[in-house]
């Protein structure tokens, strides 16, 4: 016994070597696995607070880009007020219209916020934002920007959230190719942070080249048809079963400094629905 | 270690720490060469500070980078590794008069040589570690020993210029 302890002194450094890196590699399994408390990541207090001051003075010096973006998007919210407003003039007080449009209208609230930090080189990508549960965030809402998809709230603390970006391997996004209507999935490849890969369209579809791909209704945590990006490649190998399809992303991740946090109030009826009837099936 | 020393520690990991988090975090240059200037404290720790010292400091500096990174245990197993390797290394490329009269592995006490000798290789291998853990194995291999190359050459760069801003030149530390 006391030669086995003697042995476990003499090699301890190399013992707490083992020991460690089996920590290490426990906590990096599952941090990628689970949705982790807020304390371990960007959105702790800690953190938060220290990449919200040095944002705050490295905005200074893209305050220009900011107002521009902010004006396109003003611009682009005029255009599409206007033309509901000639719908509205069109189809005039039809009561039921008017209901189904409220509900659909009042489906979604948008929480406005800025990315306090974005990495757009690594291989898993982050944003942390600046609003936090105290102001209606919580784990798995969608974040999407002015011209399209961002990426899924994965962790909150009082005052700051991590978000996973769609720059983030492991994210798989439901889509649709807005053309032809057919479903697919949206994916990151790691290496180019302004393209994204469209997995799953099957070859005897004929996918256009600068079609709109955006996000499917199945996908009950961003709004139907935002925007993902447009195709810019398209490649069939002989004996592939799917295309091989690389669009641009319309969210420029080098420049992101406001989103919106979308929280759909139906996702609760809608899941539990979903549920009821698979559990039904299987009776 | 006397009480003098470890103040200049804590000192040399609040600098360290802060110019990781506030300068080299959003610094890329070309997409493939990061900088993770905080191995530094790391490897500029004394010689004689203890091999289960050493690992716990790795450990503890790995999982504070790892919370601003949103990466929680990448980093701190990299730095882990090369606090493992760091005792053994120094043993093996130790100069002919020894140790004696330099406390520690500074650039401006043991010359750029040996400094580049000692660092560089364990610069490498953090890199290494961080890279390959991050991706999850051999997918994209020679992109990441792209960045595995380049993010070596510009963290030793910047190691080597901010000793010779800010060390004193005397053969003796701080």
């Amino acid at each position: 016994m006391q030669r086995l302890f003697e042995f476990l002194y003499q090699y301890r450094a190399f013992f707490l070597f083992i020991f460690l890196e089996v920590v290490c590699s426990w906590l990096i399994v599952n941090y990628n696995r689970y949705q982790s408390a807020a304390f371990f990541n960007s959105s702790n207090a800690l953190s938060g607070s220290i990449m919200a001051g040095t944002t705050a003075t490295a905005d200074y010096f893209r305050l220009g880009q900011v107002n521009q973006h902010l004006a396109d998007e003003n611009a682009q919210l005029r255009k599409q007020l206007l033309s509901t407003e000639t719908k509205v003039m069109v189809v005039s007080d039809s009561s039921a219209i008017e209901k189904a449009d409220s509900i659909t209208r009042n489906q979604y609230t948008f929480y406005p916020a800025k990315v306090v930090n974005n990495s757009v080189r690594r291989y898993n990508n982050f944003l942390t934002l600046n609003k936090g549960l105290s102001d209606g965030i919580e784990v798995g809402m969608g974040v999407i920007s002015a011209e399209g998809v961002v990426g899924k709230v994965r962790a909150v603390s009082e005052h700051y959230a991590t978000v996973t970006s769609i720059l983030h391997t492991n994210m798989s996004i439901s889509a649709r190719l807005q053309s032809s209507n057919t479903l697919c999935t949206v994916k990151w490849d790691g290496l180019d942070p302004t393209e994204a890969q469209v997995l799953y369209v099957p070859r005897h579809l004929k996918p256009q080249m600068g079609d709109t791909v955006s996000t499917s209704g199945f996908n009950a945590i961003y709004p139907e048809s935002t925007p993902l990006g447009i195709i810019t490649d398209i490649e069939l190998g002989d004996s592939d079963a799917f295309y091989t399809i690389t669009i641009s992303l319309s969210t420029d991740f080098y420049t992101l400094s406001y989103v919106y946090v979308v929280k759909n109030h139906l996702l609760n009826e809608r899941d539990s629905l979903e549920t009821l009837s698979t559990v039904q099936d299987e009776e | 270690m006397k009480s003098r020393d470890y103040i200049t520690q804590i000192m040399s990991f609040v600098v360290f720490i802060t110019i990781q988090l506030l300068f080299t975090r959003n610094m890329v240059i070309y997409g493939v060469a990061f900088n993770y200037i905080y191995v530094g404290f790391l490897l500029l720790l004394p010689f004689d500070t203890s091999r289960l010292l050493l690992l716990a400091l790795g450990f503890t500096t790995g999982i504070f980078l790892d919370i601003f990174y949103d990466s929680l245990g990448i980093h701190a197993a990299s730095a882990v590794a090369i606090m493992f390797v760091r005792p053994w290394w120094i043993n093996i490329i130790t100069p002919r008069g020894g140790y004696d009269d330099s406390p520690a592995p500074l650039l401006n006490q043991m010359g750029f040589q040996w400094f580049s000798t000692y660092a560089f290789p364990l610069i490498v291998i953090h890199h290494a570690c961080l890279f390959y853990i991050e991706v999850g194995g051999g997918t994209h291999f020679w992109f990441s020993l792209t960045k595995v190359i380049f993010s070596s050459a510009f963290t030793f760069a910047t190691l080597v210029i901010l000793q010779y801003l800010f060390f004193e030149k005397r053969r003796r530390m701080l």
